[in-house]
């Protein structure tokens, strides 16, 4: 495993983020000129939540909604990889704040949604309240020229995949060749980041094994509430910011925690990833909730 | 049997015999804490961590030790576990148990 240099990748872009330019290997089934396109990941936006880190919760993803919104041209579809809600022991509170969160995103101008969940919205039940409103929890799609693969990570509390999943996976990834483009989206890191804070996939090198055949495999995950970039041998694997509060940097405090609203910058350190599919690399752009 | 393995058994039954009996340390688990959530053991003491669960099903994981344990209520999870390098340790609940799963967790610290 490997961290990337970002010294080498980022610069400053116009619109208030930072651009990550990630390559791809020769020889990818690249698309055209005319299928370049974008999407934007939104992450953890834990509905439902109240508490201290953020004082305006219940305002903080319709912000978000309202920045991507803004964006023009719109993105041909949005990923919201995982905690949509924050979790309750209260089934019924559960579905009321999936409710909400389903008619809140029902305001975004670009109707081509994809959902996958977190711990938050699945373990407790195993998944049953997020399949009742959202549909599968695991699930590929493509989309000009790209196989984007949904893991589920979080409906075992043990935040494992599973023999039945890891199975699908393979049957899946054997349609594809060994050069095509193919983006995972999970919740989790399926490496290793950090098992000491839960920061992992138990099974998550099953899967990694599995895609390592493939040359062009990129994924995009949330879980840990911040931007992170590494890299599992060719893989590369970046973590989006959260919509809720952000977490401390990998075992950089004694005990995780989420970090201090801040009234002098708030909503610092929450944002939501533009990823731009271009012919030979993807640049995804971390864009705060609002411009300063 | 020969005299000289009569012997080596003799001598293996001694020091067995001499051994402590490892320290048991109960560890209660619920939401969302373990108590004791700081554990200090001595290096090279064999210790059991004797874990409960008071409402639902717990983890816990000290990767960095190699320890790991399902609590399942109802039932006593075992670990021996002898400290071979002194540190700090953290572990983790690794089965995700509601609200403040993401707080629970502690340390074991390992002294000479």
């Amino acid at each position: 495993m490997q961290g990337i240099d970002r010294r080498q990748f980022l610069k400053v872009a116009g619109l208030g983020g930072l651009v990550f330019a990630s390559g791809l290997a020769r020889g990818a089934d690249t698309t055209s000129a005319q299928d370049e396109f974008f999407f934007v990941q939104l992450s953890d936006t834990h509905w439902g939540f109240r508490g201290a880190p953020n004082p305006d919760a219940a305002g903080t993803l319709p912000k978000a909604i309202a920045a991507v919104n803004a964006l023009d041209p719109q993105p041909d579809f949005i990923v919201f990889t995982g905690d949509l809600t924050h979790t309750t022991d209260d089934p019924a509170e559960r579905r009321k704040r999936m409710a909400q969160f389903r008619d809140l995103i029902g305001g975004l101008r670009t109707r081509q949604i994809r959902l996958m969940p977190g711990e938050h919205d699945a373990s407790l039940d195993n998944g049953e309240a997020f399949k009742e409103f959202f549909g599968a929890t695991h699930y590929s799609f493509d989309h000009k020229g790209v196989h984007f693969i949904a893991l589920d990570n979080v409906s075992d509390p043990k935040g494992a995949i599973g023999d039945e999943q890891l199975q699908w996976l393979k049957s899946d990834l054997a349609t594809q060749k060994p050069q095509a483009r193919i983006v995972v989206l999970t919740h989790r890191p399926l490496f290793p980041l950090y098992p000491q804070w839960d920061w992992a996939t138990k099974d998550g090198e099953r899967a990694i094994a599995a895609l390592m055949p493939h040359q062009n495999v990129t994924v995009f995950y949330g879980h840990i509430h911040q931007e992170h970039h590494f890299k599992t041998a060719h893989i590369e694997h970046h973590a989006a910011r959260s919509l809720i509060f952000p977490q401390p940097a990998p075992g950089s405090v004694p005990k995780r925690a989420p970090v201090a609203w801040d009234p002098a910058h708030p909503y610092r350190g929450l944002g939501f990833r533009q990823i731009e599919a271009e012919r030979d690399e993807y640049k995804l752009s971390e864009l705060p909730v609002l411009k300063v | 049997m020969k005299r000289r393995a009569f012997l080596a058994l003799l001598v293996a039954s001694a020091a067995w015999a001499d051994e402590p009996a490892p320290r048991v340390i109960p560890i209660k688990a619920r939401k969302f804490e373990f108590t004791p959530s700081e554990l200090e053991l001595k290096l090279g003491e064999p210790v059991v961590l004797e874990f409960t669960t008071e409402d639902v099903h717990m983890g816990f994981d000290a990767p960095a030790l190699g320890l790991h344990a399902d609590i399942v209520p109802e039932r006593v999870a075992r670990v021996p576990f002898t400290p071979r390098k002194e540190g700090s340790f953290e572990f983790a609940c690794d089965v995700f148990c509601g609200s403040g799963h993401e707080e629970m967790g502690g340390v074991i610290i390992v002294r000479a």
